[in-house]
């Protein structure tokens, strides 16, 4: 019995993948010559006869994973997450997003805390471009535990899906299991005076801020919203009702990110006083995973911070 | 292949080719001059070699053809109506708002249709995907891709180049539509694609050339194509634009223009 918890979140997909494939052969697996590092390398040592080295050729292994989905297949297309995205978005675009083709692109490397590699290694666009095309699953999830139940829903799940994953451990935020559902917030924080909505690994950041937080006798609740398409409407509609102030967490550009998706739901229903934390419109640069989180004021500091701040607009409305 | 049954393919590829004018005027836009350029290819693949039912679009044993060049989609739909994947009267729908047969082909609306195209570059691709299910499956269909030559502008395309003969794919044939023109000038002129058969030799691909307007060589060629092992194969065709259309020969404005009223009853008077 593996133990996933004291995994990375791309070491607990490479794993769990390899143990659904044991009993599925319709799963097959493409990389671009980075097996070792999105870890399909352990796909490819247990059935080397379905796992497809593309070369360093993201466009073609996009395509030709369409290819596999129409004869029946399960592709698993994986490469660094700024490659899944923007290298082949033409590709994603007409091969799986408009014949809505039952490919899984598993990106691993996402964000900014793929660190000292620098921005042309940090994925901060991905989310956006993916949440853009018509019914496209994406999905962010915040541990290693949460991604083995994400990677088993996108198999058993017809359609298109995009998983972003990161390179670095994350904390555990489910060491007793996850009930994750595609489509659906968990609510892992209660409290009434705000919500803060997150994804990835700024969860368990937001967790450690609303604990911080609770001890000043301010509540929040805290979302994890693992599925940002198709995003839980509902609960951001209920947070905005019920604590009548939201955050969001993201590590990704502001525009057409979380914070945009959530400002848009709510300002066209119940526009609440929202602030939303992200990288806003830069490139960010070289360094250590953690240097770079605080150089873009995304740490648990930050967020209790703009709690704080939000709470002060919801008393003056 | 008797020379009766060729002439019957040649009947076949001049009502093909009367469907796309009257279609392409019917819409008012469309590409009659790379639709021509393929009429007998596609002719040949789904009259005579190709392993298909309309009866049954889904087959999984069916060969697949892939329309990589998605703007001579005409071509394809008046060929799939003339082996009855859907009506023909569908025809005049083309481009039409509700139609299930889109200015380049949609695989989600058209029977027949097995992938969307017209973002160019990626049907050799889909196919690589195709051919290597059939290997892990050990099915024997084979897998058709159309390109054209001006598509192999594209880098995808040698992509995918590189990788098929890596995985001997031997049940894979490109064809590519050779016919010398594209959007905006000769092919020679926009981007020279020579020496063209030899950089698919050196990329390890079997290549054959054949006129692409000689149904009997087209046929011998596809049939030859399904006996190499090991190694896929391109077929290199040459072909002319706006073929068997005296003003639309050659000519690049008719590329991406629909013929008006005298010029269609004058093309269809042509291929009578």
């Amino acid at each position: 019995m593996t133990n996933y918890s004291d995994l990375t979140t791309r070491e607990a997909f490479g794993r769990v993948l390899t143990k659904l494939a044991a009993t599925d052969n319709r799963i097959i697996v493409l990389d671009a010559d980075v097996s070792r590092s999105t870890m399909t390398k352990y796909f490819a040592q247990a059935f080397p006869d379905r796992f497809i080295e593309c070369g360093l050729a993201e466009q073609n292994m996009i395509s030709i994973a369409a290819g596999l989905a129409s004869c029946g297949k399960i592709p698993v297309a994986s490469t660094f997450a700024v490659f899944a995205s923007s290298r082949c978005f033409d590709q994603v675009r007409m091969c799986i997003a408009q014949p809505h083709s039952n490919v899984k692109v598993v990106a691993t490397h996402g964000g900014i805390t793929v660190g000292e590699d620098g921005s042309s290694h940090q994925a901060i666009e991905d989310i956006s471009l993916y949440c853009s095309l018509p019914h496209f699953n994406v999905v962010v999830p915040s541990d290693a535990i949460e991604t083995v139940e994400v990677i088993k829903t996108a198999i058993a799940t017809e359609g298109p899906f995009y998983v972003r994953l990161g390179r670095s451990k994350t904390p555990v935020l489910y060491p007793n299991g996850c009930s994750f559902k595609l489509g659906r917030a968990d609510r892992l924080r209660d409290g009434e005076d705000c919500t803060i909505i997150a994804a990835g690994i700024m969860v368990s950041m937001a967790v450690q801020a609303a604990d911080f937080l609770s001890k000043s006798g301010v509540r929040c609740r805290v979302l994890n919203m693992s599925t940002l398409k198709p995003i839980d409407q509902k609960s951001i509609l209920d947070a905005a009702s019920d604590t009548g102030a939201i955050i969001t967490a993201e590590e990704h550009l502001l525009h057409g990110g979380l914070g945009s998706m959530v400002a848009q739901i709510i300002s066209c229903n119940n526009p609440v006083p929202l602030s939303s934390l992200g990288i806003n419109d830069t490139y960010c640069k070289s360094g250590k995973p953690e240097e770079l989180l605080e150089m873009q004021g995304l740490t648990a500091g930050d967020i209790e911070e703009a709690v704080k701040a939000v709470i002060v607009r919801k008393k003056v409305r | 292949m008797t020379d009766n049954n060729i002439n019957n393919l040649e009947n076949t590829a001049r009502k093909l080719r009367r469907d796309v004018i009257s279609m392409i005027s019917k819409a008012g836009s469309g590409h009659p001059g790379g639709s021509l350029s393929a009429a007998d290819i596609v002719t040949a693949l789904y009259f005579s070699v190709m392993r298909h039912d309309p009866k049954k679009p889904h087959w999984p044993d069916r060969d697949r053809f892939i329309l990589s060049k998605g703007h001579a989609a005409p071509i394809l739909y008046a060929a799939l109506a003339e082996c009855g994947y859907f009506p023909l009267e569908w025809l005049d729908t083309l481009r039409k708002a509700g139609t299930c047969l889109q200015g380049h082909t949609d695989s989600t609306l058209t029977p027949g249709v097995d992938v969307s195209a017209g973002s160019l570059g990626q049907g050799l691709s889909v196919g690589i995907g195709m051919a290597l299910a059939a290997k892990l499956d050990r099915k024997d269909y084979h897998i058709y891709v159309l390109l054209g030559d001006g598509e192999c502008d594209e880098g995808q395309v040698w992509e995918a180049a590189m990788f098929a003969p890596n995985y001997k794919l031997d049940n894979l044939t490109a064809i590519v539509d050779y016919n010398g023109l594209q959007l905006d000038g000769t092919t020679k002129d926009i981007m020279n694609l020579e020496p063209f058969a030899n950089k698919w030799r050196s990329f390890n691909w079997e290549v054959m050339e054949i006129d692409g307007h000689d149904i009997a060589q087209i046929i011998d060629a596809l049939n030859k194509a399904k006996k190499v092992t090991a190694h896929p194969v391109v077929i290199v065709a040459h072909t002319v634009k706006g073929k068997g259309v005296s003003f639309m020969e050659n000519n690049v404005d008719f590329h991406g223009k629909a013929p008006n009223k005298a010029e269609t009853e004058l093309a269809l008077k042509e291929l009578a």
